[in-house]
């Protein structure tokens, strides 16, 4: 089950870039060939460890953006201008470039593709990548599982897998995508713009009973301020998983 | 974690470093107020001198952990209890 705890250390394994894929002006898909993936669940993340030649090491948490696929693994990095690991992985790593990383971790912010409940999934800005494997993974696993996507992100440009997200929406009936633009709406929007209140999520969100799991990340604030509109609107917090990063960054 | 995340779900990787087992999804019950929830819902703070994870209702530290290469210092006295589901 995947929140049963999973027993045993990991350890570090070295992917290697297959292939870049710019998604905004700053951020980045990096497609990662990972000998010795042991696979995930959507939803989950990795640890990625840079080190530099006089020894200094630092870490980050990636979201993966990727349904399962062999040792086949996607990282949606956001450049962060101030970033120490973000501005690497986003403008120098390149294809055949090695990287030292560690997973799947996390059994919290994970979506079961055998649950056949309906799923309620808000992003805003990058918070979006773990939200964007569960829907991938989704269409991968042939789930009729009921999925509605609220991505909430400040322009077009800001606006990651743009394509992709136009072909998914009214591909199938089970499965909603909208997008809410905090910022600047592209012309002639008819979608919603401004932040996520509680119209708009009464607007979008379909009908949210007892049975409804809602995940939602972004950045902390997007993240307190749309679990607050869900629990007004009648949700539990045991149907909420959340998960937040920090400061600065692509915000909602 | 500087421009990471800000809450337990980023404790997942450093904690199964030391106890070998995922807590995100583990429940813990804060030892100052009581509050109950999944390990995730914490905030993180960090990381240096070490990552501080505090309960989201009081703010109370409820596990602080700090690494070097090879050593660990786990403190968890802000927890009174911790469960953690197990495969069957």
């Amino acid at each position: 089950m995947a929140r049963a705890a999973v027993p045993g250390r990991l350890n570090w394994l070295v992917a290697r870039l297959a292939e870049g894929r710019q998604e905004t002006t700053t951020a980045k898909t990096l497609v990662l060939d990972v000998p010795g993936w042991p696979g995930h669940l959507p939803g989950q993340h990795v640890d990625v460890r840079l080190t530099a030649e006089d020894g200094y090491s630092t870490e980050r948490s990636y979201s993966i953006a990727s349904p399962p696929d062999g040792a086949r693994l996607e990282l949606t990095i956001q450049r962060l201008d101030d970033g120490e690991v973000s501005p690497y992985l986003t403008e120098i790593f390149s294809v055949g470039y090695p990287l030292e990383l560690r997973g799947p971790i996390g059994g919290y912010f994970v979506w079961d593709p055998a649950d056949t409940a309906p799923s309620l999934l808000i992003g805003g800005g990058s918070g979006v990548v773990p939200l964007m494997a569960m829907i991938r993974t989704r269409i991968a696993a042939g789930s009729a599982a009921p999925m509605r996507l609220i991505y909430s992100t400040r322009r077009p440009g800001t606006l990651l897998y743009a394509g992709e997200l136009r072909r998914l929406a009214g591909d199938d009936g089970d499965l909603s995508i909208d997008v809410v633009y905090t910022r600047n709406a592209p012309p002639g929007w008819t979608g919603r713009a401004g932040r996520l209140d509680a119209a708009g999520l009464s607007q979008l969100a379909g009908p949210l009973d007892s049975g409804t799991r809602c995940f939602v990340c972004g950045p902390t604030g997007f993240v307190e301020s749309v679990a607050r509109l869900l629990i007004a609107a009648g949700v539990t917090a045991r149907q909420i998983r959340t998960e937040r990063f920090g400061p600065g960054g692509e915000a909602s | 974690m500087s421009d990471g995340w800000t809450d337990g779900n980023s404790l997942g990787g450093p904690l199964r470093d030391v106890l070998g087992v995922d807590l995100t999804a583990a429940v813990g019950r804060c030892a100052n107020c009581g509050t109950t929830g999944p390990l995730a819902e914490g905030r993180l703070f960090g990381p240096a001198p070490g990552l501080v994870l505090r309960c989201p209702g009081c703010g109370h530290p409820l596990l602080r952990l700090a690494r070097a290469p090879g050593r660990h210092w786990l403190d968890l006295r802000g927890l009174a209890c911790i469960e953690i589901t197990t495969p069957r």
